[in-house]
C-alpha cells in the first residue's frame, strides 16, 4: 500500500516535467523532422523527399551563413569567457559580504529588461545619431558623427553582453569550491601569476567553464534580435534565415529542414567541445 | 450553509458569467496598423453590440498565422489583391465572398472591378477593396536632386545615406527601373528567373550604398527623422506623416512608376462570425467612416465620396507627391502566380548573404 502511494505521488510530481517534454520539446521536434522531409506543390498534394536538404548544400548562402554564424558564435563563446572569468572570480574570491551580493545583482538587473530593450539600448548608445558618436564629437576627437552601429563588431559586443550572466554564474559556482590553500600551495612552492593559473584554478573551474561555454554558445547560436537588428544589411545570421524560411516565404518544408540541420549540427558542435576538452556532460551538468 | 454548496453557488456564478462572456458577439479582425482605428471600432461596437478584437499583422504574417490554423481563428482578414489567389491555390485559407450582403454601391466601381479580376478563382470572388496606396522614394533635402527612380539609390551622392526593404517591392521597383517589366514576365518563369538576375546583380553591387535594410515602418521613420538616412524606398504614408513633420523630407513618385497596391477584405475560410465581417465591411465604407481611416493611417480607401472628409493637409501633402502623370504611371501590382516568391525568396537570400 505505503509503495503504491510512494510511486503514485512519484508519478504526480512528474507529470508536468514528462509532459512538457513530451508535448513542448519532443512532439514539435518530430513534427518539424517530418515537414522537413515534405515537398509541397499544392495544399493538396504532397510528396516526400530530401530537396530541403540538399537545398542546404547547393546553395552556399545557407551554409556559408550557418559557418558564419558558427565561428562567430564561438567568437563570442571565448570573448564572454575573457571578460567573465576575472570578474567571476573576484565575486567568488575577493568580494565579502554585502559587495558579494550587490556584485551578483549587478549582473543579474540587465536581464529584468527584456533581450529586445537591452538590444535598443545598445542602438541608442551605438547609431550614428547616438551618445557615443556625440560625445566623441564634443571632446573634439572626430570631424563628423561616427557610425558604430551595423557591422560586425557591433553584433559581438550585444552579444557578449546578453551572454555573459550565463558565463559568470556557473564560473562563481565552481570557483567557490576552490580551497583557497591550493592556491597559496601553488605561489609557496614558487609558482607565479601564470602557473596557478594554469595548473591550479583552470583545472578546478574546468567544470564551469565547460558548461558556461555551452550554455553561452548554444544561446549565441540561437539568439535572433540582437544579430538582426544591431548587424543591419551584414546581419546574416543563421536563426534569421530559419524565421525569413517560416514567417516570410511561408516555405515551412524549407525552416524546417535548416532548423533540423542547426539543431544536428550545434550539437555536433558541442559534442566535439566535450571530446577537446576530455569532459564528459554528466560532470559539467552535475 | 455548507462549505460545499457555497463552492457550488460560487462555481455557478462563474460559469453564468463565462457563458455570458462566450455569448457576447465578437468579430476578430486581422489587419494592417492605421485600418481599425479606436474611435471606429468604438462606433462599431456602440452600434451593432459586437465586439471587435484587432490584431495588427502584415501580408507575410497574415498568410503564415492563416495557414498554420487552416484559416480559423480570424473573421476578417486584409491581405492584399495581389497575394490572395496564389496562397489560396496553395493553403487554401480563404472561403468566396457573397458579393449580395456586400453594399458594393458605397465602393469606387473601378477598384471593385480590378480587386474582383485580380482575386477571383474558379467562379468565386475572394476579395473587395479596402485601403489602397502606393510604395515610391521618400528624399530628404539634398538627396532630392540626384534620387527620382530606385535605381538612384545607388548612387555615389547618396552613398551610405540609403535604406530600403529587403523584400519583394524593391525588386520589382527596381526591375521597373532597370527598364524591364516584371509584371509582364509573372507568367514566364524563365524569363522572370532572368530579370531576377539583372537585380540580384545590381542589388549586391548597391549593398554598399546602404545604411541598413529597414523592416519595420518606426524603425526608418527614425532613420529619416535623425538624418542618418536621407533616400529610402518606402510607403507614400510614411513619406506624408515625416512631410508634415519637417517640409524638407517628401515623397515622391519614382520615374520609373510607384507601385500601387490595394489591402481588401478577404473571409478567412473556417471564419466564426460571417455576418459580423460583412457589418464590419459596409461599415468602414461609409465615407465619413472612410475618413477616419485615411486619417489615422495615411493611406485612402476605395470608397465612394470619403475624401470630402478627409484631413485638408493629407489631401495637399497628395497632390504634391502625385500629378496626373504621376498618377497614370502608377504600376498596379497583378496577383502573384504560386511558386515565384519562392524564387524571390533566393534572391533576396542570396543579397543578404552576399558581401
Amino acid at each position: 500500500m505505503n509503495r503504491t502511494a510512494g510511486k503514485l505521488s512519484l508519478l504526480l510530481l512528474l507529470t508536468p516535467f514528462v509532459l512538457w517534454i513530451v508535448l513542448l520539446v519532443l512532439l514539435p521536434h518530430v513534427q518539424m523532422l517530418r515537414i522537413s522531409f515534405q515537398v509541397r506543390e499544392s495544399w493538396d498534394s504532397l510528396d516526400w523527399g530530401v530537396t530541403q536538404y540538399s537545398n542546404f548544400f547547393a546553395e552556399s548562402y545557407y551554409w556559408r551563413t550557418f559557418i558564419r554564424t558558427g565561428v562567430m558564435s564561438l567568437l563570442t563563446t571565448a570573448l564572454t569567457l575573457v571578460i567573465g572569468f576575472p570578474i567571476a572570480w573576484y565575486i567568488a574570491k575577493l568580494a565579502r559580504g554585502r559587495a558579494r551580493g550587490l556584485l551578483f545583482l549587478a549582473c543579474l538587473i540587465p536581464f529584468w529588461a527584456s533581450e529586445l530593450v537591452r538590444t535598443y539600448g545598445w542602438m541608442i548608445l551605438l547609431r550614428e545619431s547616438g551618445l557615443f558618436s556625440s560625445w566623441l564629437q564634443a571632446l573634439g576627437w572626430v570631424d563628423g558623427p561616427v557610425e558604430f552601429l551595423y557591422n560586425d563588431v557591433a553584433v559581438i559586443v550585444g552579444l557578449v553582453y546578453n551572454a555573459l550572466l550565463f558565463m559568470v554564474v556557473p564560473l562563481v559556482t565552481t570557483l567557490d569550491g576552490l580551497d583557497d590553500n591550493l592556491v597559496e600551495a601553488g605561489y609557496d612552492l614558487g609558482g607565479n601569476h601564470w602557473h596557478v593559473l594554469r595548473d591550479i584554478v583552470v583545472p578546478w573551474a574546468m567544470p564551469g567553464i565547460v558548461s558556461g561555454c555551452i550554455v553561452v554558445f548554444m544561446l549565441t547560436l540561437g539568439s535572433y534580435l540582437t544579430p538582426t537588428l544591431m548587424g543591419g544589411k551584414d546581419s546574416a545570421w543563421f536563426t534569421q534565415q530559419i524565421f525569413t524560411q517560416f514567417i516570410t516565404r511561408f516555405n515551412w518544408e524549407q525552416g524546417a529542414a535548416l532548423g533540423v540541420l542547426l539543431l544536428v549540427l550545434s550539437s555536433l558542435l558541442v559534442w566535439l567541445g566535450l571530446r577537446l576538452t576530455g569532459q564528459n556532460l554528466r560532470k559539467v551538468l552535475g | 450553509m455548507t462549505a460545499f454548496t457555497r463552492f457550488a453557488l460560487a462555481a455557478g456564478v462563474v460559469a453564468t458569467v463565462a457563458t455570458g462572456a462566450v455569448q457576447a458577439e465578437e468579430l476578430r479582425l486581422l489587419t494592417w496598423g492605421g485600418y481599425a482605428p479606436d474611435a471606429v471600432v468604438a462606433q462599431f461596437e456602440k452600434e451593432t453590440g459586437i465586439d471587435v478584437q484587432v490584431t495588427l499583422s502584415n501580408n507575410e504574417d497574415m498568410i503564415s498565422k492563416l495557414r498554420a490554423t487552416g484559416g480559423a481563428g480570424f473573421d476578417l482578414a486584409q491581405p492584399s489583391q495581389d497575394r490572395i489567389i496564389g496562397v489560396q491555390r496553395q493553403f487554401n485559407i480563404y472561403q468566396p465572398l457573397d458579393m449580395s450582403r456586400i453594399d458594393t454601391g458605397l465602393i469606387q466601381t473601378s477598384m471593385l472591378n480590378a480587386t474582383r479580376e485580380s482575386t477571383s478563382m474558379n467562379g468565386g470572388q475572394y476579395g473587395v477593396p479596402a485601403v489602397w496606396g502606393t510604395s515610391g522614394l521618400i528624399v530628404a533635402g539634398p538627396a532630392a536632386n540626384v534620387v527620382t527612380d530606385y535605381t538612384d539609390l545607388c548612387a555615389d551622392a547618396v552613398a551610405g545615406r540609403v535604406s530600403y526593404r529587403l523584400k519583394r517591392p524593391t525588386l520589382i521597383g527596381f526591375a521597373f527601373a532597370m527598364g524591364e517589366d516584371p509584371f509582364a514576365a509573372y507568367d514566364n518563369e524563365g524569363e522572370y528567373r532572368a530579370i531576377l538576375e539583372k537585380v540580384e546583380a545590381a542589388l549586391i553591387e548597391c549593398k554598399a550604398n546602404v545604411k541598413t535594410y529597414w523592416s519595420g515602418g518606426d524603425e526608418l521613420l527614425a532613420l529619416l527623422r535623425t538624418g542618418e538616412v536621407t533616400a529610402a524606398m518606402a510607403w507614400d504614408a510614411g513619406g506624408w506623416t515625416l512631410h508634415a513633420e519637417n517640409p524638407s523630407i517628401n515623397f515622391v513618385a519614382p520615374e520609373s512608376g510607384a507601385l500601387g497596391w490595394i489591402d481588401t477584405f478577404a473571409l478567412p475560410r473556417r471564419a466564426e462570425n460571417v455576418d459580423a465581417a460583412y457589418q464590419w465591411i459596409n461599415f468602414v465604407n461609409r465615407p465619413e467612416i472612410a475618413a477616419q481611416i485615411t486619417n489615422q493611417s495615411g493611406n485612402f480607401t476605395a470608397a465612394v465620396g470619403a475624401d470630402a472628409f478627409v484631413r485638408a493637409e493629407l489631401r495637399d501633402a497628395y497632390r504634391v507627391s502625385f500629378n496626373q502623370e504621376a498618377l497614370d504611371n502608377i504600376n498596379w501590382y497583378p496577383p502573384v502566380p504560386p511558386g515565384l516568391e519562392a524564387l524571390e525568396g533566393q534572391v533576396l537570400d542570396r543579397i543578404q548573404a552576399a558581401n
